[in-house]
């Protein structure tokens, strides 16, 4: 098909060039010019160069910091993502139940992220929290607050209690599309319930996969509510996020340009890894 | 390979059917038997996919049993019945190559590799899709698809049935053609049993030896196509097979005397009708003579259609169609005259018998 070309038409895009611009480029431009300055004080500002992007680079503080958020990412995508699955599979398709169902799934994605802390927060602690209080009453030595582990167990519990809805969700979208024909020609070529999985359900639910996944990859990467709330980044530094050092740099030290410069690494990361997953996922999309 | 029986099958979608009416399928009692080619004819949304997907077994049933060589399956799933069907639009295995798609139904059966690229082979081969066999099936056009999906039905050897719902849809004329003959020739080199549903009767004439009527949840006729054009048996079945459909005239009946508006047609029958029924009298256009013999009428259209000419008129205030050979002639004030062989009488739309 011939394309028209009409230069006309970038005015179109204008507005929405013009909103990105002030909600996200200049934004982002003032924090790499903070990460390419310093100063000491007095609105002051020396040219720093890289001497920043090094320093960030080079500390363990960073290293272990992103080591964290990795690990973490890649166990809730590996509970939610395959649980989501599981469960919109077993989600009714007609009647009653889809509405109540919905209504259910909907229910964690519709709660701030700092509620859902506090909510976690109050529900672990050992003195009056009913969980906490229920394990340590059935002899589980359990403590958020002085054990690493617990930490990141609580933490995790959290994120899949509040984000597996949205997998779900997304994969329920896509059961529903297929039309009843592929269920009965499968019944009629004798497909046992892997092989529908496998050729039917799993190839329609690859887009909206595609999608939960970036979006739980994205999300989880940036974590920071939920341990600001609850284990306020220890015990230790155990559950120091990128995001939380971050803050803790910039606000609490006021060291702005490390911070700035930390700003765009992280950024340069989730953009990076986002990337990457979306050209190795839509290629064996495309090759098959 | 099997004779299948169905015994009084009814069947409503709803949970609690209260009246005839709430009944996708009215009431099916009928043998199809072993190695029979059958066309299932009727309008849309008269219930051909229903009574397939029963036999089947993709639906059960709300009333009846289906026997498949005397042994009761109206209770097995689809996979223990051993039937291949064809569904009206393609159901292809996108992740998978064309090969594979049809070589599924065999695989699941654990039937030996060396058998599977035997019979998938024949089936490329038989549907045009030698360029394919390697492709991803995603990206194929819907007559592609559409050859995947009856490759899929045709390639198990060892089924009961195959049953086939409007499965050349989406398939140009010429193509429809050749597959239509691909599946005579397999019905005579196998003797599958075989179930064709279609709502063209073309279609259903040449393929079947026996065609099946079905209106508005009922198997209305089951006869040859011969029988189907001669003597049908419902007025639904004279309109809905030939072209243009049967003449059916309002007609009072006394004894072997109809009366069509003012004028009395003699009949060679006495027909047995209950009182109160209403009474028609169907003719095809076939068999109406035009001329200066008999009963007046109005011509009002004259269609040239190649071979012969369609008149419309009207008679007794009623439309009628004649078929005129390509050189008869229509005089100047013209008659019609029905050959008495072929009229039939029908109360209420069931055709009615009589003595001679
Ligand atoms: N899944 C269904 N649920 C409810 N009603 C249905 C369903 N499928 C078909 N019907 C109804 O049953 C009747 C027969 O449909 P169908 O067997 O598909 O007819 P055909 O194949 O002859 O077009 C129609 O009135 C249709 O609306
Ligand atoms: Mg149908």
């Amino acid at each position: 098909m011939e394309k028209t070309w009409n230069n006309k038409a970038w005015f179109m895009v204008l507005p929405v060039l013009v909103l990105v611009a002030f909600s996200a480029v200049i934004p982002l431009m003032t924090v790499v010019n903070y990460s390419v300055q310093d100063t000491f004080g007095n609105n002051e500002f020396f040219w720093a160069g890289t001497d920043w992007y090094v320093d960030v680079l080079t500390s363990d503080r960073f290293w272990d910091a992103l080591t964290r958020n990795l690990v973490f990412s890649a166990i809730i995508l590996a509970i939610e993502i395959p649980l989501g699955i599981i469960i919109a599979l077993n989600m009714p398709k007609k009647g009653l139940g889809v509405p109540v169902c919905l209504v259910l799934m909907a229910l964690p994605l519709l709660i701030p992220w700092n509620v859902v802390g506090t909510i976690w927060q109050v529900f672990g602690r050992v003195d009056i929290g009913l969980l906490g209080h229920t394990l340590e009453a059935i002899g589980i030595n359990y403590n958020y607050v002085q054990n690493p582990i617990d930490a990141w167990v609580t933490l995790i519990v959290m994120d899949v209690w509040h984000w597996t809805s949205l997998v779900v969700l997304l994969c329920y979208a896509g059961l529903v599309s297929i039309p009843d024909a592929y269920y009965q020609a499968a019944k009629i070529d004798g497909a046992s319930r892997w092989s529908v999985f496998r050729y039917i359900q799993l190839p329609k639910m690859k887009r909206v996969l595609l999608i939960a996944f970036l979006l739980r990859f994205m999300d989880s990467f940036m974590i920071y509510t939920e341990p600001f709330v609850v284990t306020g980044g220890g015990p230790g530094n155990s559950t120091t996020f990128l995001s939380i050092d971050l803050v803790k740099m910039a606000i609490g030290q006021f060291d702005l340009g490390p911070a700035a410069a930390l700003s765009i690494i992280y950024f340069l990361i989730i953009l990076l890894l986002s990337w990457i997953f979306y050209t190795v996922m839509t290629t064996s999309d495309a090759q098959s | 390979m099997a004779r299948i029986d169905l015994e009084h099958i009814r069947h409503a979608y709803g949970a609690k059917p209260k009246s005839e009416n709430d009944y996708a399928l009215k009431e099916v009692h009928h043998e199809w038997n072993d190695g029979g080619a059958y066309a299932l004819l009727g309008p849309s949304g008269c219930g051909k996919t229903t009574l397939l997907n029963i036999i089947s077994g993709l639906i059960n049933p709300s009333e009846g049993r289906i026997l498949f060589d005397g042994k009761d399956v109206t209770h097995l799933s689809t996979q223990d019945r051993n039937i291949a069907q064809v569904f009206q639009f393609p159901v292809i295995y996108d992740t998978m190559t064309v090969y594979d798609n049809l070589a599924f139904p065999l695989r699941n059966r654990h039937v030996p590799e060396t058998e599977v690229d035997r019979r998938v082979k024949e089936i490329i081969e038989m549907t045009g899709l030698g360029g394919w066999a390697g492709k991803k099936a995603q990206g194929l056009t819907a007559d592609q698809k559409q050859k995947i999906s009856l490759g899929r039905g045709l390639v198990r050897s060892d089924v009961s049935a195959i049953l086939f719902d409007e499965p050349l849809t989406v398939i140009d004329p010429e193509m429809k053609w050749v597959l239509r003959s691909q599946i005579k020739r397999l019905h005579k080199q196998f003797g599958f049993t075989m179930v064709y549903v279609t709502h063209d009767q073309t279609e259903a004439l040449t393929f079947a030896d026996k065609v099946v009527v079905m209106y508005d949840g009922q198997i209305v006729q089951i006869g040859t196509p011969a029988e189907l054009f001669e003597r049908p048996r419902h007025t639904f079945v004279g309109y809905f097979i030939g072209s243009p459909g049967m003449n059916v005239l309002p007609a009072k009946i006394d004894g072997s005397t109809a009366t069509v508006g003012g004028e009395s047609i003699a009949l060679n029958f006495r027909p047995e009708i209950k009182s109160g029924a209403k009474t028609e009298l169907g003719i095809r256009p076939e068999f109406v003579a035009i001329g200066r013999e008999g009963m007046p009428v109005t011509i009002t259209k004259v269609e040239d259609i190649g071979r012969h000419k369609i008149v419309r008129a009207r008679f007794a205030d009623q439309p009628i169609s004649i078929i005129l050979d390509e050189d008869g002639e229509i005089p100047a004030e013209p008659r019609i005259a029905f050959d008495q062989k072929a009229i039939n009488i029908y109360a209420d739309s069931w055709r009615v018998g009589g003595e001679a």
